[in-house]
């Protein structure tokens, strides 16, 4: 490993992998963690709780679709309901760096309070730093979130196999292009919104009509390709995707084409990959669309027997490639 | 998507497929074609165009990934310009992760070096008007394509009269590169797909010679995997035919005279120089100086240094990779040592470098 930390650490690809696995994983070590879950899921007194946390650094704190508090609201929801968990309490925990101006603050701190009213949790608890200029950019923030298992998702899913399919609630990488385009350095506007919003809702929806649920992850850092790497290595299952099913906006692949980005690799925030029983993914798209966030939900690939523990992406021309994890950051052409 | 599902169908590529199986049927040898452009490497990775292709075509990826082919006395310069008190480097972000011979950007920037990422040269422009205090020097490397807004940037800063822009100019140009390529007999290319971005620049003409003097079939080509089949099928046609031609398979963006205003403004501020090409070393008249007129722009010219003397990873064969006599499978860094989070050369760094091409696409 590197001797320094680098950006790239941060980007949820193979180094932050290598991070935990390295250091933070030996230093940590329970059964807990082990999992390397979204959430830690915990019994007490007969009740089985889902506990999560998760920092928001993001610039611009404004962007198309978002702002940073209302990522920090529903991101610490979305890895609390992927776990099949019905979120019920937020913590709020501020890094302001000195000479934030309080309007900016206030509109943060009421774009939080909206987001867990819309998504029916409460913030019960916080904390508040101020660092020197310079030491912090503008506003971090950190939440930390708890749930309740309810009884249903309490019976451990049936394993994944070959034939399950691979269901999406929508159009991916909108967040990372609704980000860059509220970046001064980027010369260029955009329709497309954030896709940031809290999941638990929908997916509490979907958990109701539907018993094949196997898995949720939600594609956030190092997006869809990633997580499907996550999801497949070491597994006794490969991953093929569909090119031509996954809905994308065409002004996100327009914008990724100009900049030499692969969409795949890009963040998204109001999105969930569900691995599902074949002979409910239908009807699981079916409920999905049927809520506001899942209006463009598609299957858009399966488990295989083999290649075990790889993703490959079988392109929109028929043929078919290995579909990494992201190996660094994404950053755009020169030419 | 206008421009991009046409290009992209699979019934056409299916029908492409096939006639350039029976052009290879015909012509029956083995052919090989250079891909110069290191987003045409991407594109062929990225649809697994290769797949389709008969075994005895052969795709070679080219010098065409500016970060990769710029050398280690360059990048050497660059550091030792960061390290002075009062410079911001302005650079494509690609550049901060590539290994000096002894240091890199990114090392610099840890040890307190002020380097900005920027999209544009436009972009370092600013950042000079937002601290003049400073000396902003740009990073200007790339071909015909980057060259003509780096141009642009330094008559804008004439013209506002700013004395604290300048540019480190390693440009490069392609008909120099292409004309060594074709003399290398160790590498006997049979045809170029040309490259689409440059080409949108200097138009189709630059080619003509390489098909007039060396009888190589030259075709520019888009992005889709639809150009890259169509591209090849021509050089093959051209070939079966006995021909060699310059066809123009991207004439959605590029034309014969190319776009004569950019040309001008490259023509005014920089004058080819010999210029040293990673792997493949000094090449007469490739590269771009700043002219006299702009000396002021100059970084190395406004504060010339000395630098110890550069030195190549001695296990990297970046250079044989670069030159196409090498894939990275031949390489005993690629994938062990050397990955994109930790590359030991050039060609891992950049997106267009053919090692994090073959990293990102190609299964163990």
């Amino acid at each position: 490993m590197k001797e320094k930390i680098l950006l790239a650490h941060g980007s949820g690809g193979k180094l932050l992998h290598d991070l935990i696995r390295e250091v933070f994983l030996p230093a940590f070590d329970n059964k807990f963690l082990r999992e390397l879950t979204d959430s830690a899921v915990f019994d007490h007194r007969g009740t089985k709780w889902a506990f999560t946390t998760d920092s928001y650094v993001i610039r611009p704190l404004f962007f198309p679709g978002g702002d940073i508090g209302k990522l920090a609201v529903s991101g610490t929801i979305n890895d609390l309901a992927v776990m099949g968990a019905k979120p019920i309490f937020l913590s709020c925990s501020l890094i302001i760096e000195e000479g934030l101006s309080l309007s900016i603050l206030k509109r943060v701190i009421s774009s939080m309070r909206q987001t867990a009213d819309n998504a029916g949790v409460e913030i019960i608890t916080g904390d508040t730093k101020v660092v020197e200029h310079g030491s912090a950019d503008g506003l971090f923030i950190n939440t930390s979130g708890i749930g309740l298992l309810s009884t249903r998702s309490e019976s451990s899913s049936p394993r994944i196999k070959a034939g399950d399919k691979i269901v999406i609630n929508g159009s991916i990488g909108d967040h990372s292009i609704a980000t860059l385009s509220g970046r001064e350095e980027f010369d260029f506007r955009t329709e497309v919104k954030s896709d940031c919003a809290p999941l638990n809702d929908l997916i509490e929806k979907v958990l109701s009509q539907s018993s094949g649920v196997k898995l949720m992850r939600d594609p956030t850092r190092g997006g869809v390709a990633t997580i499907l790497n996550e999801i497949a290595i070491g597994k006794e299952f490969g991953i093929e995707l569909w090119e031509e099913r996954i809905p994308f906006k065409q002004e996100t692949i327009a914008i990724s084409e100009m900049l030499g980005f692969d969409p795949l690799y890009l963040a998204n925030e109001g999105k969930v990959i569900f691995i599902v029983k074949d002979e409910e993914a239908k009807k699981i798209v079916k409920i999905l669309r049927s809520h506001p966030l899942g209006k463009e939900s598609e299957i858009i690939g399966k488990m295989t027997p083999e290649p075990r523990g790889k993703v490959y992406l079988r392109t929109c021309i028929g043929t078919t490639r290995v579909l990494d994890m992201l190996s660094g950051d994404q950053l755009p052409r020169i030419c | 998507m206008k421009y991009l599902d046409e290009f992209r169908q699979k019934e056409l590529v299916d029908k492409l497929t096939k006639a350039i199986d029976h052009l290879m049927a015909d012509i029956d040898r083995k052919i090989t074609l250079m891909e110069v452009c290191g987003t045409h490497t991407m594109a062929v990775f990225r649809y697994g165009i290769k797949d389709l292709l008969p075994h005895n075509l052969h795709l070679l990826a080219g010098p065409g990934c500016p970060v990769c082919v710029t050398a280690n006395d360059y990048l050497d310069k660059a550091i030792a310009y960061a390290r002075k008190e009062g410079v911001i480097m302005a650079t494509f972000g690609d550049m901060v992760k590539v290994p000096g011979s002894r240091s890199s950007l990114a090392e610099e920037v840890s040890n307190g070096a002020e380097i900005r990422v920027v999209y544009s040269c436009l972009e370092a422009l600013k950042i000079a008007h937002q601290n003049p205090e400073k000396k902003v020097i740009f990073i200007g490397i790339g071909f015909e394509t980057t060259a003509p807004t780096v141009a642009s940037s330094i008559l804008t800063a004439a013209e506002d009269k700013l004395c604290n822009y300048f540019v480190l100019s390693g440009h490069k140009i392609m008909p120099p590169v292409m004309r060594a390529l074709v003399q290398d007999h160790e590498l006997k290319i049979d045809g170029f797909i040309c490259p689409g971005h440059v080409s949108t620049i200097t138009g189709s003409k630059i080619y003509e010679f390489l098909s007039r003097d060396y009888g190589v079939p030259c075709v520019v080509a888009g992005f889709e995997p639809i150009d890259i089949l169509q591209s090849i099928y021509l050089i093959l046609s051209q070939i079966k035919s006995g021909q060699a031609k310059v066809e123009n398979e991207y004439n959605r963006a590029v034309t014969w005279e190319g776009n004569l205003k950019a040309q001008a403004l490259m023509a005014e501020v920089f004058e080819p120089e010999s210029s040293n090409w990673r792997g493949l070393g000094e090449i007469e008249q490739s590269g771009l100086k700043i002219r006299g007129k702009y000396g002021s722009f100059d970084a190395e010219k406004k504060y010339p240094l000395s630098i110890e003397e550069s030195r190549e990873n001695p296990g990297c064969i970046c250079g044989d990779i670069l030159r196409g006599l090498k894939t990275p499978l031949d390489c005993r860094l690629f994938r062990k040592v050397c990955h994109p989070s930790h590359p030991l050369g050039a060609c891992m760094v950049s997106a267009e470098g053919t090692c994090a091409a073959y990293y990102k696409y190609l299964s163990v």
